[in-house]
């Protein structure tokens, strides 16, 4: 049995996950909770955002974000990545900076528009 | 002469602009002394905004450049680096409103003074510093506030620390343990005074959690040692006082404090121009239509109150511009009748708007409040000189998440002179054995 919060809602309801029995959970309030605590305890997913150098741009760093959330596990390796990848301005929103992060099959994208310095 | 000047162009000075605009005013100035606009939505770039606006989970470049991009297809005017001194009265009259004079200094426009029939404030807020809190001990370099360290990692791209304590569990410090931690720092402890952490459930359980980073609740730093750099930092439990309790100090070693223990609203030109403030909630005194005591200026967004939730920011900016657009067109008649004042009594800290002119209500009013302290299920009870005139069911009210209700015209009709917000703990009786 695993103890979990909630975090669908403020409610923070405490979720049991019982890991024999099909990922069976207790203690949720409503159907999201359930859903929450099954891919939680199942396969966890998390959005990475962070930091990667820009060049030629009218600041250093440029934000990004993993589209969609990738496996929890692989967070350490996508962020080492992220700290070695540098792109040069002009950078639009949305622009792929890496893509297939990790082999999670999602693509790291910018969340910033980065004009080019004259 | 402009029809409007908004003072800060963050989330809540784009969407002021944007809905003045959309309402009829042509001669707009959004005036912002960063070299960008935004606010600090920049230095944001974690996920988790717009879910309520965009029906997305935005990083706050993204839900600012949403703005932007609005805004620039206006003819709304923007001065970047360009800070505003101060909001004076003047003795002029145009179309029969009063003129208001803006000081303001930038790159550009070197100093010069504008002319505007009406005002929307938006200056955000600042962070409260080491002095607003007390911590015995020595002054070392290495203790930032939380969102100062953001602004370093995130936009200038350098670490502030490599071990790191944080003082306080507000959102802004669980964010910056990750991302520090992301870095490569070690974020040994979050030290929180109160015995709940004013945070998100979903940022404790994402940014502490997730990374191993111990949470002390009832705990505060009571010393801080080191000569040119913090060496330590020494964590007490607190009693139900507050107060450190002796013998239960634990030592970390580390060479960064960040504080992340509340945030205040900007207000020292409100003050100069003689606006009336709210002690409460930091920030000027409104009215349903989020006019301040002088009339034609507007106050929203962070320099109103301290809002967790951007889209809340954005929902109450759109208010101001249009209702700046309103008094500046004359749409609504100006009322001579005294206002309802609201009052927070038991179990709630605040109330936004703090002035009400039921005949300036068209369908409804939303009043937000913040409650002192934790309240699993309650009813929010609405009073008028001594009779109850409306009652609402909540569940789950935390200080960290701001509330509000809905109050139509004709409850407020019920009410005369004041009106009193109260929380009523609603405690479970087991039923049947
Ligand atoms: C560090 C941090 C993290 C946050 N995280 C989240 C989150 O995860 N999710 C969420 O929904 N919300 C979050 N929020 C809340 C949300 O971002 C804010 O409520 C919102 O940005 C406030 O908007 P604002 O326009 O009132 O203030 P600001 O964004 O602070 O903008 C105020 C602007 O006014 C300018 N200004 C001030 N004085 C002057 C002057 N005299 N002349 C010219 N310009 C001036 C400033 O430069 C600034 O650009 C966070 C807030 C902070 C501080
Ligand atoms: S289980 Fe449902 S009610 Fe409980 S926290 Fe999760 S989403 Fe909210």
């Amino acid at each position: 049995m695993k103890e979990l919060i909630c975090i669908c809602c403020p409610q923070g309801c405490h979720l049991f996950v019982d890991e024999e029995n099909d990922f069976a959970v207790t203690g949720n309030s409503c159907e999201r909770g359930a859903e929450y605590g099954r891919t939680e305890s199942m396969a966890p997913v998390r959005v990475l955002t962070s930091t990667v150098t820009c060049e030629g741009g009218a600041i250093s760093r440029c934000p990004v974000k993993t589209k969609d959330a990738i496996p929890k596990g692989k967070i350490w390796e996508a962020e080492a990545l992220v700290k070695q990848t540098s792109i040069k301005a002009p950078v639009q929103i949305g622009q792929v900076v890496i893509a297939d992060i990790a082999g999670s099959g999602v693509d790291l994208i910018a969340t910033k528009e980065i004009g080019a310095l004259k | 002469m402009y029809d409007l000047i908004i003072i800060g162009g963050g989330p809540a000075g784009l969407a002021a602009a944007k809905a003045a605009w959309d309402k009829g005013l042509t001669k707009i100035l959004i005036v912002e002394r960063n070299w960008e606009l935004g606010g600090i939505l920049n230095q944001c770039i974690h996920n988790g905004f717009g879910l309520h606006h965009f029906k997305e989970e935005l990083t706050g470049p993204e839900y600012a450049a949403r703005y932007i991009d609005e805004v620039e297809k206006t003819g709304v005017e923007v001065r970047l680096d360009t800070m505003v001194l101060d909001i004076r009265q003047t003795e002029r009259k145009e179309d029969g409103l009063p003129v208001y004079e803006i000081p303001m200094a930038g790159k550009e426009c070197g100093y010069t003074c504008e002319l505007t029939k009406s005002v929307v404030l938006a200056m955000g807020c600042r962070e409260r510093p080491r002095g607003g809190v007390v911590i015995p001990g020595t002054r070392p370099a290495g203790v930032f506030t939380a969102g100062a360290a953001q602004r370093y990692v995130n936009i200038d791209g350098y670490m502030p620390g490599k071990r790191v304590v944080i003082l306080g569990s507000g959102d802004i410090g669980l964010i910056m343990a990750r991302r520090m931690t992301l870095e490569g720092a070690k974020v040994l402890a979050c030290v929180e005074l109160m015995p709940y952490s004013s945070g998100l459930n979903r940022n404790i359980v994402q940014c502490l959690n997730d990374y191993d980073i111990p949470l002390y609740l009832s705990h505060t730093v009571t010393e801080i040692r080191g000569e040119k750099r913090v060496e330590q930092v020494v964590v007490s439990e607190v009693g139900p006082d507050r107060k450190p309790i002796p013998g239960t100090e634990m030592v970390f070693d580390c060479d960064t404090l960040l504080l992340s223990v509340g945030l205040i609203p900007e207000n020292e030109l409100t003050q100069g121009a003689g606006i009336e403030i709210d002690r409460r909630t930091k920030g000027a005194f409104v009215y349903e239509n989020m006019e301040t005591s002088l009339p034609g200026i507007f106050a929203c967004g962070n320099v109103c109150h301290v809002h967790d939730l951007v889209d809340f920011v954005s929902d109450e900016s759109e208010r101001a511009g249009a209702s700046a657009a309103d008094y500046v067109l004359k749409k609504k008649a100006v009322s001579e009748a005294a206002p309802v004042v609201t009052k927070n009594g038991d179990g709630a800290t605040y109330i936004v708007p703090q002035r009400i002119r039921p005949e300036n209500v068209e369908k409804f009013v939303k009043l937000f409040f913040r409650v002192g302290r934790i309240f699993p299920k309650a009813d929010i009870v609405l009073t008028s000189a001594g009779n109850e005139i409306a009652r609402f069911h909540k569940k789950f009210l935390a200080p960290g998440e701001m509330q509000n209700i809905v109050v139509t015209k004709e409850v407020l009709s019920k009410a005369t002179e004041e009106l009193l917000l109260t929380v009523e703990e609603i405690v479970e009786t087991e039923v049947g054995a």
